[in-house]
């Protein structure tokens, strides 16, 4: 079984002239990519993360063929994306989330019927994509709409089935949730599932969103600094960092740190203090009640670890674990 | 390549049948397009208002020399003259979506638009190219009639050159958009007037070096019988169709390099 | 008054901003000087004087006409429409700033950084290439200043008058068209209003068009000088009233329509 993507110590590097007051311009030596190996193979679902200016957007364009990488094997459905653009975009889609790549004032089904055109899909395998995405997305009410007056929620559906008409190997979406309602965030990711399931499309969803990771990755790439620093089950993740939420209670005067069982106090500040604990070891109410029970809480709130935090401390080599 | 004008052909005619839409609108676009464009003849016939000839040409000559460069660039400008907005693609990451499909970059960008209320600039020059053709007395051999069409023809391949090398600015610059007008519009103007009126250095960059003097100058010597009062090889009132191939040529390397270096640098 | 001061730099700056954008423009008014220059030089090949000009006048004209060019801004400013068009107008609309004043004290500022760095340096390389005739009286140079100064106030009293055509026309760039064709045309800019046919010339004289490019190039020219140079500068003055006025009237019967049609 061959890797739908490999990637062998990829590096990008970006001279960016910057300007230093009037007129002078310094010259800047960026890395936004510093050597990433990495291997995934056919049928996966891969979430691909990592804090803004990571290099997230720069590894997803040298693997859709936008950049040339400065050194650095990449092979995406068994081509060089450099060097075979145009047989590459044959097996691939995009969804770049902010990106509209349907025509605006056309009504739907021609956008689909242009890119049937572009792509050369086959009359007949067209129809069939057509109607099994129509069915699974529940486009036909609005097919005959001009995309223009298409809500956020339809466009990202129209934007997948024009991604995937052409039967790529490898799928490629940038936030394609962002903005979405949770209704039509749960309809995409079932599309997702069932694509993946029913066709093995390799996908490569690039997120922000902890639900799209959770609820449909099998496995995580985290980079920052142009590097991986995570690459795993996501079970793993979980299990290290995902259940720790964070207790902040405020105390009626200033106190030494509060030692109570599963929580481990992190910070204080005056009378505030914060309590790391993990989810899945005690709840937050029995966390409350024990610092009720030793000291007089004035109020208090509770904070989730949110994805950002998570790369953090990923980075950190968990130190605070 | 039947195929791709298939999939072009394809591609604008949702493009027209948007444009078409609102009858009304595009009306007066149409009129508002012709009547910018008949402003330069305006200018011509206040010229020759004040003098019999310019440089020896007559105003039905240079009415000739306008006609077919207004026409030649005009059908330009409606199929590729959104090139202009080119540096907005740029600019908001649209040219990454053309580099993930399956055609050429510059197939797509120029697909990407054909403004139809242009087609008002194409008739004013087909007008005048009427009336200029009303006051000459041209000895209308089938080889003049014949370098008449080829001059419009290749007229308007240098210009699409032209505006096509230009047009990759904006992989350099996003706001240097505008220098490309120097050349494309500026050609057009320049072209509407017997390039020997120009001093030597104008005529030596605009005329030769970009190969203006090729749109309509050169082959209306032979056309209309007129001496050449610079003097130069006859052999060059013929040379347009060359000329012509080869600025495609050069524009087509400049556009694949000009992408090459946005894929390795970025934007 | 102050706050038109920050508005006037506001519009200075937004185009300092871009000095791409400007450099690329100085090109273009230098080609198309170089161009238009030998174009109307070709008219002198057998004459000394076209309509009291002589051929460095002629000359002169089309530089100096280059660099009022983005100066009044003559080809076609749609901004307003466009905030028309998408509503944003309507935000303009409830702050307490007249908005008439508010887009010509942004413009001023504006016309000051184009013609410092758009208009200049074609001139002065048209100096360079050509014989240019400048001023002889230094007092010329104040009343040059002021006559540009009036060119675009009238330019933009005009270019307001025809955006507000988005109020009223879902389509309004048909009227833009032919406003800056006729615009340009009586201006004096496309070929001095001196060669045009008398009938021609008397028309275009009647139209405010001609404050915006004619008059302050004849005021340069000291072509207009005594009691010519007093009339030249109160017929830019009695336009800029006449097109202020006429944008208030319009602008008042828009925003009636809009309360009207509740938006």
């Amino acid at each position: 079984m061959s890797a739908a993507i490999e990637l062998e110590d990829v590096r990008k590097r970006f001279v960016v002239r910057a300007k230093r007051g009037r007129l002078r311009r310094e010259r800047r030596v960026v890395d936004a990519v510093a050597g990433i190996t990495l291997a995934v193979e056919e049928g996966e679902l891969l979430g691909y993360l990592g804090p803004n200016g990571a290099g997230k957007s720069t590894t997803i364009k040298m693997l859709t063929g936008i950049l040339v990488p400065t050194s650095g094997r990449v092979r995406v459905a068994r081509l060089d994306p450099a060097r075979r653009r145009i047989e590459l975009t044959r097996r691939i889609g995009v969804v770049f989330g902010q990106r509209v790549q349907l025509w605006w004032d056309l009504p739907l089904r021609d956008s689909f019927d242009l890119l049937r055109h572009v792509y050369r899909v086959p009359d007949q395998r067209y129809r069939e994509n057509l109607e099994r995405f129509s069915a699974l997305l529940d486009l036909e009410p609005f097919l005959e709409t001009p995309v223009r007056q298409l809500s956020l929620g339809q466009r990202v559906r129209g934007e997948l089935t024009a991604a995937l008409l052409h039967d790529p190997e490898v799928v490629f979406l940038d936030e394609p949730t962002i903005g979405l309602d949770v209704v039509a965030k749960q309809r995409v990711r079932e599309f997702l599932v069932e694509l993946n399931r029913e066709r093995g499309v390799t996908v490569v969803l690039t997120t922000h969103d902890l639900g799209d990771i959770e609820r449909l990755c099998s496995r995580l790439v985290v980079i920052d600094h142009g590097r991986v620093i995570w690459d795993g089950a996501i079970e793993e993740l979980k299990r290290l960092y995902g259940r720790e939420r964070t207790l902040v209670v405020d105390l009626e005067e200033p106190e030494p740190p509060l030692e109570v069982p599963g929580g481990r106090v992190v910070r204080v500040e005056g009378p505030r203090q914060w309590l790391r604990f993990r989810g899945d070891e005690v709840s937050a109410a029995h966390l409350t009640a024990a610092v009720a029970a030793r000291t007089r809480l004035v109020d208090l709130a509770i904070e989730e670890t949110d994805i950002e935090e998570i790369v953090r401390r990923i980075y950190r080599g968990g130190a605070d674990a | 390549m039947a195929d791709a004008l298939a999939v072009y052909a394809r591609l604008i005619s949702a493009q027209v049948r948007s444009q078409l839409q609102y009858r009304v609108s595009f009306a007066l676009d149409l009129a508002g397009t012709f009547l910018i464009s008949f402003l330069d003849f305006i200018a011509v016939l206040i010229i020759f208002d004040n003098v019999p000839e310019l440089d020896g040409w007559t105003l039905h000559e240079v009415a000739f020399l306008y006609a077919s460069t207004c026409v030649s660039f005009a059908v330009v400008d409606v199929v590729i003259g959104h090139l202009d907005l080119f540096p907005r693609m740029i600019r908001e990451g649209t040219f990454d979506l053309i580099l993930v499909r399956p055609r050429g970059t510059l197939f797509q960008v120029i697909a990407s638009d054909f403004a139809m209320r242009k087609l008002g600039k194409v008739l004013q020059g087909v007008i005048v190219f009427v009336f200029a053709l009303g006051g000459l007395e041209v000895d209308w051999t089938a080889g003049r009639a014949a370098m008449t069409l080829v001059m419009v023809l290749a007229g308007a391949a240098i210009f699409a050159a032209v505006w096509v090398a230009g047009a990759t600015i904006a992989f350099w610059t996003v706001d240097g958009g505008e220098f490309t007008n120097a050349f494309t519009y500026g050609g057009n103007f320049m072209t509407q007037y017997p390039i020997s009126i120009y001093g030597e250095w104008v005529r030596r960059f605009l005329a030769y070096l970009i190969p203006m003097a090729f749109v309509c100058y050169f082959p209306s010597l032979y056309i209309l019988d007129k001496p050449d009062p610079l003097g130069l090889p006859r052999a060059l009132q013929f040379a347009s169709p060359v000329v012509a191939v080869a600025a495609a040529v050069v524009a087509g390397v400049i556009w694949r390099s000009a992408v090459r270096r946005y894929r390795s640098v970025g934007s | 008054m102050r706050l038109h001061w920050e508005i006037a730099r506001r519009g200075y700056r937004r185009f300092a901003a871009y000095p791409a954008a400007t450099f690329a423009g100085i090109w273009t008014n230098t080609i198309f000087g170089f161009l238009q220059a030998y174009i109307l030089l070709g008219l002198y090949e057998n004459r000394t004087d076209i309509g009291g000009y002589d051929a460095t006048d002629t000359v002169t004209y089309v530089w100096f006409a280059q660099a009022l060019l983005m100066t009044v801004y003559a080809f076609g400013w749609v901004e307003l429409a466009l905030r028309i068009r998408s509503g944003d107008v309507a935000t303009d609309l409830a702050r307490p700033l007249d908005p008439l004043w508010y887009w010509l004290a942004f413009d001023l500022g504006r016309a000051l950084y184009h013609l410092v760095f758009r208009g200049i340096p074609p001139f002065l390389i048209g100096m360079i290439v050509f014989d240019l005739e400048l001023p002889e009286s230094p007092a010329t140079w104040l009343w040059v200043a002021v006559s540009v100064t009036l060119a675009v106030v009238v330019s933009l009293a005009f270019r307001f008058l025809y955006n507000l055509a988005a109020f009223w026309l879902l389509d309004y760039r048909g009227v833009v068209a032919i406003a800056i064709t006729i615009s340009l045309l009586f201006s004096g800019f496309v070929i001095p209003l001196p060669f045009f046919p008398s009938w021609l010339e008397t028309i275009a004289r009647a139209l405010p068009f001609a404050a915006m490019v004619q008059i302050p190039v004849d005021v340069f020219l000291e072509q207009a000088e005594g009691v010519d140079l007093a009339g030249a500068l109160l017929l830019q003055v009695a336009w800029a009233v006449v097109l202020l006025g006429l944008a208030r009237t319009v602008l008042a019967a828009a925003l009636r329509r809009v309360v009207i049609q509740g938006g």
